[in-house]
């Protein structure tokens, strides 16, 4: 029998809410409503704390100190690598590299160190319609750069990738792969292991941007059996200016490092500089060494949790959103896909997103509003933008109803 | 007679100023007593009430930069007198463009160009329609004195 993890005596939602503490407040009178989780998620206490304990007890460089402080927080630093190793189930420990801007640094570094080293004139590079920019943007300054072609995947009009169309743009000029594992804009999860089988069978290699669902989708990089893999911190429950990026160790040797600097060094001389080993050669300068700490306590919430756990209440809120949804007039769901994670995108017939986001926030809702950095999608789907609403672990049913009663006011009142 | 027309005619009539305009604004919005959905519901309501803009005018030219929604502005002149067309794409801004002409609309080019506008902040505006919004808000004002200072310039000039 299965149970919603709502009825569940582990999953006790009141209890998640308390960890929390963002969510306890009144914005414009009314209960924070946050359905913006797409965006950024809160932080748990555990992670703030973790925060407070590093600044008051051992902030400190890391790596090259020799007293108590540094060796404590190098300690806490390369914890947190383990601890996202495990996460993601990467082979080698020196496969995880820290970033401090989260995917976008993590494309981009890869996109610098490989792209423009590996990519060249006449290759090619295949891209989704579903991708956010800064899954776009950086490959088409490789191609200007180096004199390579994007090829687009198309989608479906219900938001699902076109795997034959993918199929037949994959030649012998294809180098590398790039899609995210699920859409910011409108949820749907790609099948990445049989993309990433496809990839591999043409010769090519994939890159995996899975900012939206390292927190809702278990993520294992061996079975996917994906080249690179990127991770932002802060749509995780962890800090900001912290992010993941896993890469298989053959192609991670053979790159050559995106920023020079202090820590990516073996020795300097005037005549010769000779790289750090993996991950440092990739790390250089002193790191964003408070929130990579600060990061394993929000895995941590993740797996005590259990993604199978979490992923069942999203979905339940998902199915719940989805239907009320579809049952106010003027509404046109945008993306529905069979597989998504917690994510409705929406638009409301005669009114525009922004003067929805405005219409809601009155009433302490905060949803995402516009063409989510997805504006090739947008055109794709003949739509300026959406209305975004994006579910985590905390949300609630009887959030759903608020957002839906709000929204029920606003078509009334325009109509 | 549109409600407009008659606000323009009333301005004419009663030599109504700016500031006396601006007095006006607050003492509606006091009504709402700082209730934020219903103020916001206010703004579009007057935003409807905006004179139509001919779609031909709603040109690439027109539209003031800086706003996050699209906005068009047009200006003419009449008996030394501005008058300003505008629409916007998205229902709220379309009442704060509203609030706009009617405080700038049958005023004198040097009217315009010394005006103080502080119904804003004493309306709470910034509270209600966030930081991008305002900049589009401080936009809009930028483009209508811009307007004001060709008017005076051609005047001048003329005379």
């Amino acid at each position: 029998m299965t149970t919603s993890p709502t009825q569940s005596v582990k999953f006790d939602i009141a209890k998640i809410r308390k960890e929390f503490p963002i969510l306890q407040q009144q914005v414009n009178g009314h209960d924070l409503v946050y359905f913006d989780n797409a965006a950024t998620s809160q932080k748990p206490l555990q992670v703030i704390n973790s925060l407070i304990d590093y600044y008051t007890g051992y902030n400190a460089n890391i790596h090259r100190g020799i007293h108590t402080l540094a060796e404590k927080a190098t300690k806490a630093y390369e914890a947190t690598r383990e601890a996202a190793r495990e996460f993601i189930n990467a082979k080698h420990i020196e496969e995880v590299i820290f970033i401090t801007r989260g995917v976008t640094e993590a494309i981009n570094l890869v996109s610098h160190s490989y792209g423009r080293t590996f990519i060249g004139k006449g290759d090619e590079i295949i891209v989704s319609e579903l991708e956010h920019h800064s899954n776009i943007v950086p490959w088409q300054m490789v191609c200007e750069e180096r004199g390579s072609e994007l090829k687009v995947i198309p989608i479906h009009d219900n938001g699902e990738i076109n795997l034959d169309a993918f199929k037949n743009l994959l030649t012998s000029k294809t180098k590398l792969v790039v899609i995210n594992h699920a859409s910011n804009a409108l949820g749907t999860i790609n099948p990445i292991k049989e993309i990433a089988k496809l990839t591999h069978d043409a010769g090519a290699i994939i890159l995996v941007d899975g900012a939206q669902a390292a927190a809702h989708l278990p993520v294992n990089v061996q079975d996917l059996d994906c080249d690179f893999y990127c991770i932002s911190s802060h749509k995780m429950y962890g800090p900001t200016g912290a992010g993941i990026l896993y890469g298989k160790k053959e192609l991670l040797e053979k790159m050559p490092p995106f920023f020079g600097g202090g820590e990516m060094i073996k020795e300097v001389t005037f005549k010769k500089t000779t790289y750090n080993d993996l991950p440092y050669k990739f790390e250089a300068g002193t790191p964003n060494i408070a929130d990579v700490i600060a990061l394993k306590p929000a895995i941590e919430f993740i797996q005590d949790l259990g993604k199978a756990t979490i992923a069942a209440h999203e979905h339940h809120l998902l199915k719940y959103a989805t239907s009320e949804l579809s049952s106010l007039s003027g509404i046109r769901l945008v993306g529905t896909a069979a597989h998504k994670v917690s994510i409705v995108s929406f638009v409301v017939e005669g009114i525009h997103h922004f003067d929805i986001g405005q219409m809601l926030d009155t009433r302490g809702i905060a949803v995402r509003t516009g063409h989510h950095c997805a504006q090739p999608l947008m055109d794709r789907l003949g739509i300026e933008g959406t209305v975004r609403a994006s579910f985590a672990v905390y949300n609630t049913k009887e959030e759903i109803d608020k957002l839906v009663e709000g929204l029920d006011r606003i078509i009334n009142f325009m109509k | 007679m549109s409600n407009f027309e008659r606000h323009e005619l009333r301005l004419q009539d009663l030599k109504m100023g700016i500031n006396e305009v601006q007095t006006e604004i607050i003492e509606e919005f006091s009504l709402l007593e700082g209730d934020m959905e219903m103020t916001v519901f206010y703004v579009m309501e007057l935003g409807q009430k905006l004179p139509e803009m001919s779609e031909a005018d709603k040109t690439e030219e027109n539209i003031v930069k800086g706003c996050q929604s699209k906005v068009w502005l047009t200006a003419s002149i009449k008996d030394d007198k501005v008058y300003f067309v505008a629409d916007s794409n998205t229902a709220i801004t379309k009442g704060l463009v509203c609030l706009l002409i009617r405080i700038f609309n049958g005023q004198k080019p040097e009217a315009i160009l010394g005006s103080d506008l502080y119904f804003m902040q004493k309306i709470g505006m910034e509270r209600f329609i966030g930081t991008q919004r305002s900049n589009g808000f401080a936009a809009m004002i930028k483009q209508m004195k811009l307007y004001a200072f060709a008017f005076k310039t051609k005047m001048e000039v003329k005379s």
